[in-house]
């Protein structure tokens, strides 16, 4: 069994953070999260964040919309009680493809949209009544924080790139039990 | 990071730190209510009151409680139908359009401009509901099976496009208006020190923790959201014109109506938001991040669509006369020159010359005079579409069918009771929600902000030297 330390960073500015970051990473130690007020350019790569997949859900979607409007144009006014309105008659759908355009556009909007909002909540677990995640409340008004969990060996190699990068505290928070995987 | 010219003029003025941006957007939240907030609230919850009466008065008695008629059967409701929803475009275009654009300058604006198009929206749906006569029967345009009704609703029908856009743009708006609020919320969450406050943004805020991966989906979220956002602004508006211009009636059956429409709308919508704006930054004090130069910036946007919908007018009226169609010159003539002249002319004096003081630099940085004209804008935006539908009710294609028409006081309640509801709503949306964008505009500190902007010019003239 491992135990691991966790190590909370505070930076009062998104550039420094950034060259801790730069530094841990380059004498191999993970960033396991950083967490900040607003969204910081240039990090995920640093850090290691992989490109999030939430466009090509959005994609498909979309395409979801499309189909499930398009089958619903096409029973309701072709197959299962078709109409002669106004002297037009609804007798195939590629005969009233124009008419049914807009409504096949809205769904596709409708579908990608609402689609890719629930799948980025229940992905990041955003949901009503869930707990905070920052493990500092000042990170969402002017702090910065990088998130560690080491060994004592890297903790102490952390905590030299930590303050000489300008962290502001380095706090302690207490230790982890990590079950070795087999 | 990335530098920004220093031909930019700042976007946030005076020495800001995050800290202090937190603080301005907390305040009014925190803060109590000034005796004016008081006083607009009452008026508008007042107004909203009149509103509700004589909406119930309509459900009880039926439409005939409203000055439409046999051959007017569409007049203020449809007018305030349209007058809201365009208004509410503004509020689409800056979050999304702004930010494909990427326009700094929309992150102090875009979350007050969403409230106010889901608030207008919401507006609108009164009308649309209460307009069929039977509103408890609105069900039947939902595609719903065979043993509600007789039919599947018709989806040639422009009419049942509108229900699908209005309502897929209701619900979208709320959506990325929700998205960008969690991170403020938030915040809010966790800066407040009264505990029945921290329950409800901690409720509202979803439990967001701002990791580096949650923002990088946040903002792909965002940017795709955006993109979807941007034809939705333009087809919905769009669609609300094919009511008229798929119709054949004279003077709407016109295939200049959906650009003229969304360049209207976005045109009322940018006024409303103005008014908005200046009295938000006069109330809550929000100056430093609601400069003269965004007034500047929307007061230009209001040249370029105002121009656009003037010629459009006189696009109309042109083709109206070389086209040959009698029925469509008389429309317009009857328009400029009938009985409800005066209308076609308040409208053409508001919308089409009023804008164009904006051309001088004096004006449109003057915040007094941007305000008077956003209220006018907003009046004519009005009768523009009053002016499209009763005139040439009035005197369709049958003289016998030939009438006028005046409101009753019930629509002049109804109408007065929408604006009081948008108020009410924006005013509680005021003072408890963040009215700025705070989190995006942490992210433009040290770019746009005065203090940084002047300290980058020193440096670059200390190298220079």
């Amino acid at each position: 069994m491992a135990t691991k330390q966790i190590i909370h960073g505070i930076y009062s500015d998104e550039v420094p953070l950034l060259e801790g970051c730069k530094s841990l990473r380059a004498s191999g130690i993970r960033v396991k999260e950083v967490y900040s007020p607003f969204p910081i350019h240039g990090i995920d790569p640093i850090i290691g964040v992989p490109r999030t997949r939430l466009a090509i859900c959005a994609f498909i979607y979309g395409i979801t919309g499309l189909s499930l409007a398009t089958l619903m144009m096409w029973y309701m006014m072709i197959s299962d009680w078709p109409n002669d309105i106004g002297g037009k008659p609804n007798w195939a759908y590629y005969f009233n493809i124009p008419a049914f355009i807009p409504i096949t556009f809205e769904a596709t909007v409708f579908c990608a949209a609402h689609g890719m909002a629930l799948t980025y909540l229940l992905r990041c677990m955003l949901v009503p009544g869930a707990r905070p995640k920052n493990p500092d409340p000042r990170t969402t008004d002017d702090k910065f924080m990088i998130y560690l969990e080491l060994n004592d060996e890297q903790s102490k190699k952390a905590d030299e790139i930590l303050r000489s990068t300008g962290a502001e505290e380095v706090n302690y928070k207490g230790t982890i039990h990590i079950e070795p995987a087999y | 990071m990335h530098a920004e010219s220093q031909i930019r003029e700042p976007l946030i003025i005076g020495k800001k730190t995050y800290r202090d941006i937190s603080n301005d957007i907390i305040a009014p939240i925190e803060g109590k209510a000034s005796k004016f907030w008081y006083i607009l609230f009452t008026i508008s919850v007042l107004a909203f009151m009149w509103g509700i009466g004589c909406l119930a008065y309509t459900i009880g008695v039926g439409v005939g409680a409203w000055g439409s008629n046999n051959g007017v059967d569409w007049a203020w409701d449809i007018t305030n139908f349209v007058w809201w929803i365009g208004i509410g475009h503004a509020g689409t275009l800056i979050s999304a359009v702004l930010l494909l654009f990427r326009q700094k300058w929309r992150m102090a604006i875009n979350r007050s401009a969403e409230a106010m198009t889901i608030f207008a929206v919401l507006c609108a749906a009164i009308f649309v509901t209460l307009h069929t006569g039977r509103p408890w029967l609105d069900y039947m345009l939902f595609p719903l099976p065979n043993q509600f009704g007789s039919l599947w609703p018709n989806f040639n029908s422009p009419l049942l496009w509108d229900v699908f856009a209005v309502s897929t743009y209701a619900t979208v708006s709320i959506v990325f208006w929700y998205i960008g609020l969690i991170p403020d919320f938030a915040m809010i969450r966790d800066r407040v020190i009264k505990p029945k406050m921290k329950m409800a943004y901690s409720l509202a805020s979803f439990g967001w923790g701002g990791s580096a991966r949650h923002w990088s989906r946040f903002e792909e979220v965002s940017l795709v959201l955006a993109g979807l956002s941007t034809p939705l602004v333009f087809s919905v508006h769009s669609i609300v014109s094919f009511d008229f211009a798929t119709s054949v009636v004279p003077g709407w059956h016109t295939t200049i109506f959906p650009p003229y429409f969304v360049s209207g709308a976005v045109f009322s919508g940018f006024a409303m938001v103005l008014t908005l704006m200046i009295i938000v930054r006069k109330v809550y004090k929000l100056e430093a991040y609601l400069t003269v130069k965004h007034i500047e910036y929307m007061n230009i946007v209001i040249i370029v669509t105002g121009s656009i919908v003037g010629v459009a007018y006189l696009t109309e009226l042109f083709v109206a006369w070389y086209s040959g169609v009698e029925w469509e010159q008389y429309a317009f003539l009857n328009r400029a020159t009938g009985p409800l002249a005066w209308s076609y002319w308040a409208m053409m004096t508001c919308n089409v010359f009023s804008p164009q003081f904006f051309w001088f630099k004096k004006l449109r940085t003057s915040i007094a005079f941007t305000f008077v004209i956003s209220i006018v804008i907003n009046i004519g935006m009005w009768f523009e579409r009053f002016v499209i539908i009763v005139p040439t009710l009035c005197r369709t294609y049958l003289p016998s069918t030939w009438n006028t028409y005046t409101p009753s006081f019930i629509d002049v309640g109804i109408f007065v009771g929408t604006i009081g509801m948008f108020f009410t709503l924006f005013l509680l949306y005021s003072r408890t929600f963040p009215v700025i964008a705070q989190a995006e505009l942490k992210t433009i500190l040290k770019a746009s902000g005065q203090e940084h902007k002047e300290l980058a010019a020193q440096h670059a003239h200390d190298d220079h030297h």
